[in-house]
This record gives structure tokens, sequence and C-alpha cells, in this order.
């Protein structure tokens, strides 16, 4: 407990009193007396550490056990079928971990084996085949890296700033490098001949779960960039992220990413499941929705400092770090405000964007110690600039649940302790 | 391979970023390709399907794009920018897999679509399907499809959909009948899923549209008349527009000083504080991680075995879409399961038992390892007349553990 409430970030949020204890601490150190953990002998540089044979595979270190995937309770009914949220607060560059990458089921996480892992390809096919895992792993495979994004992500804050953390109010997005067959080899497998005109066909995609999630992909899309993935961050994919078989969908709403991916059937029409007419379709203000909105818009979020990651070091040097992507392809351009979207500077780009994968940019700034409402702003390679919340509320009103992709406020006070807000 | 597959392999999209050492063919030569079929594309998109796409992706500003990257490519390729050549694509097929059998399709193969095909032949009236509703579905669904607590609600909300507080359900919002066939027939109830019958499914859906005021209290819903039935919202929906309404709007040169008059606050998220108090719960959960069984060792008293009760922890999956056990709990579809062993049967209060579960409690007969390990083995076989909706627990096993994670963490 002790350890953990000295090392939990989140301790600085309990009041400023916290957050002037943690100044004053490091700075008598580097003023006054000699630093004990310096001058003393420390029980880690006399006695021993742990072996190589006592953790097979490893967990982080017992400092970082506020770093994990979190949820909110009154999101949903039953945690079974429910979401959580990437810890993107405290991750740094831009490949989540697959321990505290988001998980979002309808059924809940099922545990299939690769021995009972069977891919089913019916429909308007020259031959309908069964693959097993094996089978899967005899298929030229590619190595890509891809976001993820709920389309619910944000979903919450349409009606005002709601919940006080990026993990919350973004966290409903994970990166990682897959490794996987192209959806296009499968489907050559099979042979689309029967198919005939392939331009108006469909890809129906199911899974293998109770809740038998299904979507409707248009084909031109599933001979594009969508892979048939069984790796990720070079590891099997986990359980909750379907295990051991998951559809990749670069740039599209993480619902199409189907989990424990069973089953493909080439049809001539979308099948309107319920995942795609009762959900991930927006109701505007004037009662009418719209449907098939897969891709994800350019979107960004600042994810330190922010309501989770406080300022703790006092004015000065101060590193802003947040994450970028778009769903049409790479961003190109990140610019930050710090008064709340009166004047903007240009960020640092941590890399060259990556097309449908998350970029991550800085704003170092010199921090005088004075109130801040903090915001960023993405650009991609098709010119879209993204917009402000009452931008996209006068399109669409404020009850279509997906597809939130606002410029996000945080604001900071003089003790550095950020807020999620709304500005006018 | 068909030519039309190959008309689509250099579609648009992130292969082009992919090219690195461009093996095979010139990274100008396939932007060039990739820029004549998108062309292509957007002139024969006839089909919803080619419309929501060419839409979705606003293709023709990806043209212009993709020229500008045409000649950006040479120089990545030159960097190597960490990028990875593309699977080979095949003349030929590589034979992997099997054929699928007939049986195997038929098995898997069951989703429906909104004109009615994959529908199988089979009838349901409104009364049975109240029957079926009551007893499979209203512990989370309301006894009238009117939804419980947070569960989703299925009927009403009629007029709502421009409300501050939109109502969706299968009568207000949802487009096609066809859904929610397919979806109750695959995906409920909500932990036994797929055990609907053909004929119970009819009788749900004609029960749900009995309570959304959809039809009459003598309709029978059958694969013969299933089209008729037309659902109010059923032009409720456009095609993603946003290319047009929102892309054009917001691809400008984006304002960098003096970008408006003044920022005042106008929401602080502490204030509705909703926030879960989340230090606690995040410790707890990577505890309990890391040492696997101390919060079931801790809630065991005596001396069950804690991974027999691990094993149970994980097992009850299987019964915690109908059963609570543990501090709290209450009845859902199933009664609550606290302190079931030694348990007269039947007899939690509140709780509408069948007959057979019900005479036996009356007869004094109870809970006893023996009689709780016939029953969950086959509930139906042992119990004729029971209505617990399940097929029984496969593995032997598991039912050891089941008990001994209820005796765990249910001792009232
Ligand atoms: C144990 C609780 C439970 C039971 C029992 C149950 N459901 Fe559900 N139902 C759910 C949950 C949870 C969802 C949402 C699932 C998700 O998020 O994907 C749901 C979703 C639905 C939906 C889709 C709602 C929407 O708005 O998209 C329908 C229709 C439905 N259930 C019908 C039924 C029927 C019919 C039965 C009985 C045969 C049934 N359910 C039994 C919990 C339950
Ligand atoms: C689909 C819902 C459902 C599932 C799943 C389910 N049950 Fe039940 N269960 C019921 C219902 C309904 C009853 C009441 C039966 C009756 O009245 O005939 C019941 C009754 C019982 C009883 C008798 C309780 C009493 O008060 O006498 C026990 C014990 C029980 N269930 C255990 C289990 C266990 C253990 C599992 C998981 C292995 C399980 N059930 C799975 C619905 C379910």
């Amino acid at each position: 407990m002790d350890e953990f409430a000295k090392t939990s970030r989140r301790a600085f949020l309990r009041g400023s009193a916290a957050v002037a204890a943690g100044t004053v601490a490091g700075q008598a150190a580097a003023q006054g007396a000699p630093d004990p953990a310096i001058t003393e002998l420390q029980d880690w540089a006399s006695y021993l550490g742990v072996g190589v044979d006592e953790t097979p595979y490893g967990l982080p270190i017992k400092f970082e056990t506020d770093v994990v995937r979190r949820n909110v309770a009154w999101l949903t009914a039953s945690p079974i079928s429910s979401i959580n949220f990437t810890p993107i607060h405290a991750l740094e560059g831009t490949i989540t971990p697959q321990g505290c990458a988001f998980e979002r089921h309808h059924s809940g996480a099922i545990e299939l084996s690769k021995d009972d892992y069977r891919l089913m390809i019916n429909g308007l096919v020259d031959r309908p085949l069964v693959f097993t895992y094996a089978d899967l792993e005899r298929l030229p495979r590619e190595n890509h890296v891809y976001f993820c994004e709920c389309a619910a992500n944000t979903g919450m804050e349409w009606a005002g700033a709601q919940l006080n953390g990026a993990q919350f109010t973004h966290g409903m997005i994970h990166n990682m490098e897959y490794t996987g067959v192209p959806l296009r080899t499968l489907l050559a497998e099979a042979g689309l001949d029967a198919a005939g005109d392939l331009t108006d066909k469909w890809v129906y995609v199911e899974g293998a779960d109770a809740s038998s999630n299904g979507r409707s992909i248009p084909m031109e899309k599933a001979l594009d960039d969508v892979l048939v993935a069984f790796k990720a961050n070079g590891e099997a994919l986990r359980m909750e992220h379907g295990y051991p078989v998951r559809l990749v969908v670069p740039g599209w709403e993480g619902n199409m990413w189907i989990k424990w991916l069973r089953r493909i059937e080439i049809t001539d029409a979308a099948v309107e499941s319920r995942e795609e007419t009762s959900k991930y379709t927006d109701l505007h203000e004037d009662g009418v929705a719209r449907k098939w909105t897969w891709v994800m818009d350019a979107k960004s979020v600042i994810t330190s400092p922010s309501p989770q990651m406080p300022i703790t070091h006092g004015p000065g040097p101060l590193v802003v770090s947040g994450l970028a992507w778009s769903g049409h392809g790479k961003i190109t351009r990140v610019d930050v405000s710090i008064d709340g979207g009166v004047t903007w500077e240009t960020a640092r780009l941590g890399k060259q964007g990556d097309a449908k994968a998350l970029t991550r940019f800085y704003y170092d700034m010199d921090w005088d110690g004075s109130e801040m409402l903090m915001q960023a702003r993405a650009m991609d390679d098709t010119g879209y600039v993204q917009p402000t919340k009452d931008q996209l509320r006068e399109m669409r009103g404020e009850n279509s649940v997906y597809h939130n992709n606002c410029i996000q406020t945080w604001f900071v006070n003089e003790e550095g302790v950020a807020e999620n807000v709304e500005v006018s | 391979m068909s030519k039309s597959l190959n008309l689509f392999l250099p579609a648009i999209g992130g292969t082009a970023l992919m090219l690195g050492g461009a093996y095979g063919f010139t990274s100008r030569d396939y932007a060039e390709q990739k820029i004549e079929s998108l062309e292509i594309q957007v002139e024969q998109s006839t089909s919803t399907a080619a419309d929501a796409v060419a839409n979705s992706r606003a293709a023709e500003a990806e043209i212009e794009r993709l020229a500008a990257e045409r000649d950006e490519l040479q120089v990545i390729a030159a960097a190597g920018g960490g990028l990875t050549q593309p699977a080979p694509v095949a003349e030929t097929v590589y034979g992997l897999g099997r054929e699928a059998l007939p049986e195997e399709i038929a098995a898997w193969d069951v989703d429906v679509l909104p004109d009615g095909r994959g529908l199988p032949v089979g009838s349901g009236d409104v009364w049975t399907g109240e029957e079926l509703f009551v007893e499979q579905c209203a512990a989370c669904h309301g006894d009238f499809a009117e939804g419980s607590g947070n569960w989703p609600v299925l009927a009403g909300g009629f007029g709502t959909l421009s409300d501050e507080d939109p109502v969706k359900t299968i009568g207000s919002y949802w487009p096609y009948l066809s859904t929610s066939w397919d979806y109750i027939n695959r995906s409920m109830p909500f932990g036994n899923a797929g055990t609907l019958s053909a004929d119970e499914t009819y009788a749900i859906v004609a029960y749900i549209l009995y309570s959304n005021d959809l039809i009459d209290d003598d309709f029978v819903l059958s694969d013969e008349n299933f089209m008729d039935v037309e659902l109010p919202n059923a032009d409720g929906f456009v095609l993603d527009d946003r290319a047009d309404t929102e892309y054009t709007v917001w691809r400008t040169e984006p304002c960098m000083t003096d970008c408006k008059d003044g920022v005042e606050i106008t929401m602080h998220a502490s204030v509705v504080d909703v926030t879960p108090e989340t230090e606690g719960d995040a410790q707890a959960s990577m505890t309990e991680h890391a040492a696997g069984t101390d919060a079931a060792a801790e809630g065991a008293e005596g001396a069950i075995d804690p991974a027999l009760i691990e094993a149970g922890q994980g097992a009850f999956r299987q019964c915690s879409s109908c059963h609570e056990v543990g501090e709290n709990a209450s009845n859902r579809t199933g009664p609550e399961l606290n302190g079931l062993l030694g348990r007269t049967i039947g007899s939690v209060d509140g709780f509408r038992y069948s007959n057979v579960m019900r005479d036996a409690g009356e007869a004094g007969d109870t809970w006893t390892a023996e009689a709780l390990e016939a029953f969950l083995t086959d509930p139906r076989g042992t119990m004729s007349g029971t209505k617990m909706a399940f097929r029984g627990v496969r593995n032997p096993e598991d039912i050891a553990a089941i008990i001994a994670y209820i005796q765990s963490v249910g001792t009232e």
C-alpha cells in the first residue's frame, strides 16, 4: 500500500499539499544536505536481486501498478459486455503493450485454442474452404503497425466534459504491430470468379464467441489492406484481443476488427447485423442516422499533462506529450495551443507518421507556472483538420454516440493539476 | 484468379506506403496504377457499396494525395523508412485449406439478410413468445421488453429519435426485422446463446413486435409472412456523407493566431464527478493478476482448496448470465445461489420456480453435493420441467469446482 501511494501519480491529485510536498522534497535534495540515496549504502546495492529462474514471463515492476486498464462501471449493465480503457496517459512512444491494451467484448473474452480453431470461407466463392490455424501459418504474411480505435472512443463527451482523464476520454484505442495474412490471399484461395462483378460485393466476417459479432465489409476494402492476424507486437494475440486469430481493418472502427474470427462469407448485400444497425450508426439531431461510417477521422489528444498526469515539478522545462492518428492515412502535422485555441504552435512529431497508426508528438515548453488551457489539433495527409467539439455538434447534434474526434481541452491550474473542461 | 480481383489488387490505401525497397515493380508505376484504378472506381461507383466506399474515403481527394505521393515514393524507398515489402501476389492458388462440407456450412452460416434470405422454415405466435420471453429474457430486458436497469430496452421509444434523450429500440430505431431474428437467434439469451429453436425465435420476435404495438396479439410470425412486417424506422438512415458535409468544410488551412476573441471555460468534468475512483481498484486487479488465488483464498472459510475455488470461479461463467452469488446477490433469470449446499430446493423468496422445483422443496428435499452433480450434469433430464434453460455442465470436473466456488463466496 505505502509503496503504491508513494509512487502513484494519482496520489498527487489528492490536493495541492501533496503537490507542494513533492516539489519541496525534490529541491531539498538538490540544495542542502547530501542525498542519503547517494551517501548511504542501499539494500539493492548490497544484497542480491532476483534470479533468472524467477520470472519466465515478466509483468511490470510493482512501482508501475497504476499503469493498468480501467473500466467505468456505470457505463454498462455487465462487465462481460463492456469496455475498458488503455492507460494512454502513462504510456510513451506509440506501441501499446498487449497487457494494457483496451478490451471490448460483447459476450466476454473466450479461451479458444489453436487446435480448436477453424476458419470457414463460404458464400459466393468457387470453393468453400475450411482452414486450420496451421494452414494460416503457411501463407505469406506481412507486418504492419495500425491503430485500433473503438467508434465510441470519446463518446461519453458529446454532451459535455464528463470523464476526468485521457485514459477515460481517449483510451478506447491501441496501436500494435500485427503479423498476418492479407485477407485477399485467403479470398484468392477460395476463388472469387463465382462472385462475378466485385464492385457491389461484400465480405461478411463473424467471430466464434457467444456474441458471434458480425460485420459487413465492402469488397474493395477487403481486397485492399485487411489482414487476418495472429500475432501482435511479436507474440501471440492475447485472449482478450481474439486469440488465436483476429481481423485487422486498418483505419476503420474497432468493432469491425472481428476477434476469434471464424467465418468469412462473400455476399451480394450487407447483412445489416445488429452491430451495423442498432449499434455503430450515428444518430443526428434531426432523428436521421448515418450508417456505414467506417473510417475513423483524424484525432489527437495530449496525454501528459492531463488529469491523471499533473505537472509535479513546478515551473520550468515541461514536456507536453500526445498522440495523433487518422484512419485516412498519415498524420502530417499537429498544432498545440496553451490558451484554449487562440494561438497555436506546431508541435514536433516523434517520428514521421505511419499511415493508419499512432503518431507521437511533443511540444517542448518553458512553463511559467500560470494557468493553461491545453489543446492539440491534428492534420492528416488528405488535408483534414481535426474539428472542435462545437463544429461537430453543429453538424451532428449530441446524440451520435460514435465518431467523436473533437479537439480536447485540459485546464491546468497554477499547481499543475489538470482537469477535463470545455471552452467557448 | 478472376480478372476483377486483379482490378482491385492495387487499390488505394496502406499498401502503397509499404513499398520500401520497391521489389518486383517500381514505386512509380505502382502509384500510377493505383491512381488509375481509383479513377475507374470513382466513375464506376454506381452500386451502394461502392458509393459508400467512395464517400467514406473521399476518393477524389485521395487521387490528389496519391499523385503527390508518387513523387515522394522514390525518396521513401531510398531512405528505407522502416517500411515492409508486401506479400507476393500468387498467380496460382496455394491450395491450402480443405473443402467446407455442406453440413459444416449449414451449422455456421445462419445469418439472415434484410430480404429474408437465410430464414429457416418455422413459425411462432405472440403468446408462446411471451412465455419464452418472461422465462429467458425478462430478467434483463423487463417483462414487456421495456428494459430494466442498465440493460437494453427493446420496445417503445417511438418519436424520440430527435429528442434530447432518444430511446433506440427495435420498434423505434432498427431498420430491418431480419436483424432482430438474426441477432436473437445467434446471440441471445446472453450467456446461453445459440440454444433457441427456429420456432422459438419466431415466437420471441413476434412478442417483441407485439410489445412495440406493431402487430396484434393473434399474429403468427413465420418465414412466409416475415417480409410483410415493416419496421417504422426503415427509412431513418442515410449513407456516410462525411465526404460532402464535413471533409469539404474541414479541409482548410487552420488558423494559428488570434483565432478567437476570448476563451472561457464553459464546463468542468469535476462538476459531473462520474470518473471512477480507480487507485484501489487498479492495485487490486494488478495484485490479483500477479498472485492469482489471493482473492479467492481470502473468501474461503475452512479447508476448501484455493486452486479448486479459482477453477470454480472461472467455470461459474457458464452460470453467471443467470445466477448471482456472494454479497448483495439477487435473483436474475435464475435464483441467487448463496448458501446453496444444504439449502431447501426451490426456496428463494420472490423467485418464480417451476412446479418440479417447487414440489421438490415442499417435499423437504435439499441440495446435496450429489443432487447438484446430477442436476448440473443434465438439468432437464434430472428435473423434467425445470425452467433452467441450460444444457448442462460438459466437463464433470467443473461441477466440484463450481460448488466449491459457490460455497466460498456465498456463505450466508
Ligand atoms: C443475462 C441478461 C440477458 C438475458 C437473459 C437476455 N439478454 Fe438480451 N441482451 C443482454 C445484453 C448484455 C445485451 C447487449 C449485448 C452487447 O452489448 O453486445 C443484450 C442485447 C439484446 C438485444 C439487442 C439490443 C440492442 O438494442 O441492440 C436484443 C434484441 C436482445 N438482447 C434480446 C434478448 C432476448 C430475445 C432474450 C431472451 C431469449 C435475451 N435478450 C436475454 C442481456 C441479456
Ligand atoms: C440460462 C439461464 C441459466 C443458466 C445459464 C444456469 N441456470 Fe441455474 N437456474 C436457472 C433457472 C431459471 C432456475 C430455476 C429453475 C426452475 O425453477 O425450474 C435455476 C435453478 C438453479 C438451481 C436451483 C436453485 C434453487 O433455489 O433450488 C441451481 C442449484 C442452479 N440453477 C445452479 C446453476 C449452476 C451452477 C449453473 C452453471 C453451471 C446454472 N445454474 C446455470 C437458470 C439458469
